[in-house]
């Protein structure tokens, strides 16, 4: 059956909201992830799912002191999940636990709506999710690789890791 | 030959006339035509159920089985006539043997809860397969903790067909219950549970068969399967939510202790203890969902009348021409059979992810599913975390199939180049 014979008009141009949530540089960091595999030394580690949609993320730090030296993922699912914690990972290394904490934070305003954080240099490639915001269903999908983090570094307190063993090889 | 296929085949559809019947269809999301690829999720309901639904209300309505007056006495005849209506469509020996219940998942429950504590002994064993839907295994684990009862579970072949051989193998004498899926969900083939049911008989075990997406595309006789429990949605076959069905055979029926407990289910009651009403109504504990029942009733009259063959040779063609093009496109993988199933396409599409795709696909106007369709073992087993899902009914034609492909085209796009674009 030919195009000719549909009689939907086919349509092809992509719709504006559907470019602003797949930019670039988001497909990007899906096809080609960044910090993805095992990490060597880990000294935290941790695996979360998105029960609704089957998504994983496996997110592991190598965290000496007060600072994450190194952030590594493993994951599967869609191309929001898998390029959000990429990015993430990129933004982590570096960064106090307490810095650590405060990007997710403003990651997670972004996701809720909070325009002007679209601008701020801080969450780098992180930007580029801004119009998550504007797909309800899809802000789960973002968040999950920060849920990581944050399950990780908030359930802990200055206790320590909660899964060392979890963290090697 | 080819003239006696022709003259027994039944007049095609005029899906026309059909989409004119519901309503819903003719609106437009996200600027472009609804194109409604999501009935194994929950069907669209025709005008005359919401009318059903709704003289019941203006006209009709009180409670059943309770009261001497006109309206509860008009109530009353509403409910059990849509019962005696799901009893004939079914081919139930009688009306009594068609419990109301709000759907699949309850009545699997129910029979999984009545009968299964007093029947199984620990080390008895239930015989499912690996394509259940979550609500045909889940109350079977729930049962198997309480029992110590053991789950065995017939593979599925690479083909994504029930191996037969395995479900044989594994039936012994301890199986006492035999639970399998007519249609898959996510594969959309057709068990062949007339010989399962016969198998789980040879060996002494009874046999309940998940109907959820079977009864609304095929003709359901139950006395012909020859199976012991046979459970379906309203939802899915142009009912109203809420409302389902569990058929038994009266003997076991008769057999099993109530599920819940509360009015309408007794026969008398004292503080000390109570006499259960007769069946059905033992299983229908509380007020139960009147208009739901009605408009189910409703729902089978126009699929009756429509005609269930005529949908069937509809759906067939159709999910041939589905076929057909999906499999055209590069990169562009189908789960299931060729032949045997019904329209349920789970598909993968390269590596764009099933919920990408059903966003993409969602901005044209095309409702589709992604996930793991409650079929989360399936998945593993089939190697996937989430397929994409399109689904076919009465009202669906192929301008919306192409619609589909058109609409995949777009995501191949904005994935920057996916496969490649399908040999139209
Ligand atoms: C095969 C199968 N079984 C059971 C169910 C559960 O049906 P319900 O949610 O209406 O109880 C479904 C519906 O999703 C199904 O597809």
């Amino acid at each position: 059956m030919s195009d000719s014979e549909s009689k939907h008009a086919p349509n092809r141009a992509i719709p504006e909201s559907l470019s602003s949530l797949y930019q670039e540089v988001i497909l990007d960091h899906y096809r080609r992830p960044r910090n993805k595999g095992p990490l060597e030394g880990a000294t935290h580690s941790i695996t979360m799912n998105n029960p609704l949609c089957g998504d994983v993320i496996e997110l592991q730090l190598e965290v000496s002191g007060d600072r994450i030296d190194r952030a590594r993922f493993e994951g599967r699912g869609c191309s929001i999940s898998q390029a959000a914690a990429s990015m993430m990972t990129r933004e982590l290394e570096g960064r106090s636990l307490d810095e650590a904490l405060e990007l997710a934070g403003k990651f997670t305003q972004l996701m809720h709506g909070e325009r002007g954080l679209s601008e701020d240099a801080d969450l780098g490639d992180l930007r580029a999710l801004a119009g998550v915001a504007r797909f309800p269903v899809r802000i789960k999908c973002a968040l999950l690789g920060f849920n990581c983090l944050e399950e990780l570094l908030g359930a802990e307190g200055a206790a320590g890791p909660r899964d060392p063993a979890g963290g090697g090889a | 030959m080819t003239t006696t296929d022709v003259a027994a085949s039944p007049a095609p559809l005029d899906v026309g006339r059909i989409r004119e019947d519901f309503p819903i269809l003719n609106q437009r999301v996200h600027g472009r035509p609804l194109v409604y690829l999501d009935s194994a999720a929950s069907s669209q309901k025709p005008e005359r159920v919401i009318e059903a639904v709704s003289r019941y209300y203006r006209h009709d309505h009180a409670n059943v089985h309770r009261g001497v007056h006109a309206l509860s006495v008009r109530a009353t005849d509403a409910y059990e006539e849509a019962r005696a209506t799901v009893a004939a469509h079914i081919g139930a020996g009688d009306a009594s043997e068609v419990v109301f219940v709000r759907g699949t998942t309850e009545a699997i429950n129910l029979v999984a809860s009545a009968w299964g504590p007093s029947a199984l002994s620990e080390g008895d064993e239930i015989l499912l397969t690996k394509m259940e839907h979550h609500s045909n295994l889940v109350p079977w684990q729930l049962l198997a903790d309480r029992t110590g009862a053991i789950l065995r579970f017939a593979d599925v072949t690479p083909e994504g067909e029930l191996d037969l051989e395995d479900l044989e193998r594994l039936l012994g004498p301890r199986t006492r219950m035999v639970a399998v899926t007519h249609v898959s969900n996510t594969l959309g083939v057709v068990n062949p549970v007339e010989r399962i049911a016969g198998l789980s008989h040879d060996v002494g075990a009874l046999c309940l068969v998940d109907g959820a997406q079977a009864a609304p595309h095929l003709p359901i006789d139950v006395e012909e399967l020859g199976c012991d429990f046979y459970a379906f949605s309203g939802h899915k076959m142009c009912g109203p939510t809420g409302i389902g069905v569990l058929w038994g055979r009266t003997e076991l029926l008769a057999a099993m202790p109530p599920y819940q407990g509360g009015g309408e289910m007794i026969a008398s009651v004292r503080l000390e203890g109570s006499t259960w009403a007769a069946v059905p109504h033992k299983f229908e504990a509380g007020t139960p969902h009147i208009a739901g029942a009605v408009g189910l009733g409703e729902a089978i009259r126009y699929l009756d009348d429509v005609g269930l063959d005529r949908i069937h040779a509809h759906e067939a063609s159709l999910t041939t021409y589905a076929i057909e093009r999906l499999d055209a496109i590069d990169g562009l993988r189908i789960y299931g059979p060729r032949h045997g199933r019904t329209g349920v396409l789970s598909f993968e599409y390269g590596d764009i992810h099933a919920h990408d795709l059903a966003t993409i696909l969602d901005h044209q106007g095309i409702a589709i599913r992604a996930g793991h369709h409650c079929n989360q073992p399936l998945m593993e087993h089939l190697g996937v975390t989430a397929t994409a899902r399109a689904s076919l009914y009465l009202y669906n034609t192929r301008d919306e199939i192409d619609a589909l492909i058109d609409g995949l085209r777009v995501a191949a796009e904005m994935f920057g180049g996916v496969g490649d674009a399908p040999r139209a």
